[in-house]
Parts: C-alpha cells; structure tokens; sequence
C-alpha cells in the first residue's frame, strides 16, 4: 500500500507492507535513525515520536496508521546552533550518558513543557516514567527538563534564561557532548 | 527482531463503513484501535488476523460526556482522555483512580478504553472498574445497536461477546445520587499489570449501604466482580466491621493462580485488603470527606 507521512514537516510518500511499524518506517525506509529502537515492547520509549500532537511508542503503531499524519522525530526538534532547549538541557545538565533513551526522553520532555511549563521534579518523573534510561540518569534527566523549563519561562520574560540553580555545574557543555 | 506476520489493511471513514468492513472480512478480521494490545499480540503471532480495521479515524467515537442521567465514553477515547475528564473524575473517582495506574502516560496516549475492554485480558483494570460501577456496554453491527452489562461483556480470558461484524462503540455508566468510588491496585512496578486490584462503588443513604458494586482483576473472580460481597454489604451499615466482611467474601470466591507476579495465597491476601481499602476509601468520598 501507499502511505504519505509528514514527517517534521516534509511529505514522504512511500510503497509499504501494511505490517511495518513506524519506528521501521522511519528508520529503514526514511533513514531517520534519531528514533531508536529498544524493547519492541512498548515499554522501554526509546522508539517514542510525536504522532500528530501526541508521543506515542512508535515500535506499536503501523506505518499505515500514520498515513495522512504528521510525525515529529528528534531530527526535527532543533539543530546545532538552533537547539530545542530541551535537547540544550541535555546537554548542559548531562542529560544522557551512552544516549539510546536520549530522543524518547526529550520527545516526551517537550511535550511536557508545551502542557506545563513549570512542572514539578513529581511530574517530570510521572510524564517520563514509560521510559528507562539504562544508565540510570535519572536524576539529570530531570535537571535537564527542569533547565528547559526555567530557560523557556526567562525567555518569555525576555531575560537570559537558563542556568541558576538545579544545574549540576559539573555536567559537560553542549559543545563538550557534540564535539 | 519483532514483527507481525502479513496482514491487509482497511481504513474506516466512518462506523457505518467499519461495520461494513468487518461485516465483510468476517472472524478473520480485527478491529485496529491503539493497537497496544493487538499489535504486541501480533508481534507473537498470538493473534494472526487477515485484516485489519483502522478505526483510530473514527472521531464519532471519541467522546466523554453526561448525558440522560448517564456517563458516556465513546469507545475509541483514549486512556488519557478519560483521565483528564471533569465529568468522568467527578462522578466517578474510581475511574482515574484506575487510570493514573495504567500502563504510562505516553501508553496512554494512545491505547483505548474499548481496545482494554475487547482486549478481554484478565487482569485488564478497566474491566474491573467498569464491573464495579455496574456499566453497560453498547455494541453496534449492521443489524443495529444492542447493550450488554458489563458483567456479562467477558465470556473467559481475552474473549467477549463482540461477534464477527460487531463494534463496541460506547460505555454508558448510570449516574446515582449518594455515591462515591476508589481503585486500589498492587503492581510489581510502575506501569505493569495489576498482582491484584479492587474497585469498589457505595451508595450510602446515611450510613446504610443502598448499593455496592465491587470489581476485582488478576485473581480470576467472576465476571471480574465480588458479587457475594456485594450482596452481604447490601443493606448492611458502612462500618469497618462490614468492609473487613466483604473484604473476606471477596477473597473467598475469587480463584486466583500462582504465576511470576505472586503465589496464589498473596493474590487472595490482596483481593481481601484491596477491596477493604476500596470500601474505605469509597465511603470517605461518599461523605464528601475528600481522600
């Protein structure tokens, strides 16, 4: 069958079978390999992406399901120099150790802050608890949320934004993780 | 590496055309609805369905709202629609109660409440909620619209009354005056299965038990309901005494099976103080003492 998928805001029109998953859709037939692919199970959320408005574990919904939809992948979150500030939190707060969680986290992370942009560390780990971090990184992966947070509130008051307390200080700098 | 075998694929536009659809595909076709369910069990090849029915386009079916005197949830409303509900917390606390422990939050995104009750597991939550609160379940096929008590919607494990050709489509609860409901569930983890789970809705009129409805899962009770329990609460004063009563009945007539998440007597432990702890916390809610 043909599906077309708007995928962070390019069409892709493509011939598949209407078993394949849209974690392989992605992955295999667009090449976008920023999605992960864990437990098969849906219970890790290294496979989650944004379906429309919402993140779903991709490893359990069809390709076909996304047909006439938009997806919201990691790559279409920010790029270097242009970051998400949540993906900026992550790197400042480190956020991530080997990474294979890293996309899932931040998907859901952003999701998060654009329904409540002062979450509680209770409800950071509650919006983020169908996800594992094998490294166990919990505890920056919180900072890290909660730096986006406070980064996006100072924005929108016009101030610098970022940093102040919460931020481990001996975390690694954005340039330190990408370079 | 995890895939489903072949499958065809249908879209529905509208429930007239997945009743079509299913009409015509016959006992080898599935309803395709968050697919959390379906899609693991296909991945197994514990379901190998020939075709699938996309229903998730269906927005008719997407809906929580009071109406005659009556809660109704669309069938396709996600899990994390009838958490955010006003109306369904406010009538029916059991039912976030429920929610908050199902599965996670992105789970819930996207899984359905009619994809939970169809999926028939038995150890499904909303199962039990739903038997508590006595709801009734309407069915649709080409040949017209019929309703099913919930205590009669699950004939054995991951098996309903849904025949070929039919969809579930809404879940109506009756809204009585003098009630008030909890959930208490033990899971091994956040996110997993219930090791046990009781619901449990009070109608009080002062502290006389008009009505109860009690709803177990994961400890193979009947109809995921504590009926006997229910019958000796019937009448009976809302006391502590009474809870601890039922809370026995209950254990007593529910035939629960060792398995990796608790030996037989644990789970039968748990259909006890769960449903105690359900009562309690059902009565405090029907006094408007918040818990």
């Amino acid at each position: 069958m043909q599906i077309t998928v708007t995928v962070n805001d390019a069409a892709f029109t493509r011939e598949i079978e209407p078993r394949l998953l849209l974690i392989h859709f992605l992955r295999d037939d667009l090449g976008l390999t920023g999605s992960h692919w864990g437990c098969d199970t849906s219970n890790c959320g290294a496979c989650v992406v944004w379906l429309d408005e919402t993140p779903v574990k991709s490893c359990t919904v069809l390709a076909a399901m996304a047909d006439g939809h938009r997806v919201r992948t990691v790559e279409g979150m920010g790029m270097p120099g242009r970051l998400d500030p949540v993906q900026e939190g992550f790197a400042r707060c480190h956020g991530l150790q080997c990474g294979f969680c890293t996309p899932g986290m931040m998907l859901t992370a952003r999701w998060l802050l654009d329904h409540n942009p002062d979450p509680a560390p209770g409800e950071i780990r509650e919006a983020l608890s169908g996800q594992v971090c094998r490294c166990t990184g919990y505890e920056n992966i919180v900072r890290a949320v909660q730096w986006a947070a406070r980064h996006e509130a100072a924005a929108r008051d016009g101030g610098p934004g970022g940093g102040g307390p919460g931020e481990t200080g001996h975390g690694p700098t954005a340039t330190e993780v990408t370079g | 590496m995890q895939v489903p075998a072949q499958v065809e694929y249908e879209r529905a536009a509208s429930v007239e055309h997945a009743l079509t659809l299913l009409a015509r595909y016959g006992p080898e076709a599935r309803v395709l609805a968050g697919g959390h369910s379906l899609i693991p069990m296909m991945k197994l090849r514990l379901a190998q369905p020939e075709t699938l029915v996309d229903i998730n386009g269906l927005s008719e079916l997407s809906y929580l709202r009071v109406a005659d005197g009556e809660l109704h949830i669309g069938a396709l409303s996600r899990h994390a629609e009838l958490l955010s509900s006003a109306p369904a917390g406010e009538h029916f606390a059991i039912l976030h109660d429920a929610e908050k422990v199902i599965a996670d939050p992105v789970v819930r995104n996207w899984g359905t409440i009619g994809g939970s009750l169809c999926q028939a597991d038995p150890s499904e939550d909303l199962s039990a909620a739903f038997a508590a609160l006595k709801a009734i379940m309407v069915i649709r096929s080409q040949g017209g619209t019929r309703t099913v008590p919930a205590r009669e919607f699950h004939t054995a494990p991951y098996e309903t009354v849904v025949a070929p050709g039919e969809l579930l489509i809404e879940i109506r609860i009756p809204i009585r005056p003098g009630g008030g409901s909890a959930y208490e569930k033990v899971g091994r983890r956040v996110g997993d299965w219930p090791v046990g789970a009781a619901g449990a809705a009070l109608w009080l009129d002062g502290d006389t038990i008009t009505d109860a409805g009690i709803g177990l899962t994961a400890v193979g009770a009947r109809n995921f309901a504590a009926a006997e329990a229910e019958d000796f609460l019937r009448g009976a004063a809302a006391s502590e005494e009474n809870f601890t009563r039922a809370g026995q009945i209950a254990a007593e007539h529910c035939r629960p099976v060792s398995d990796q998440r608790g030996p037989e007597a644990y789970k039968r432990h748990l259909a006890a103080e769960l449903t105690v702890r359900a009562l309690r916390r059902a009565a405090v809610r029907v006094r408007h003492e918040d818990a």
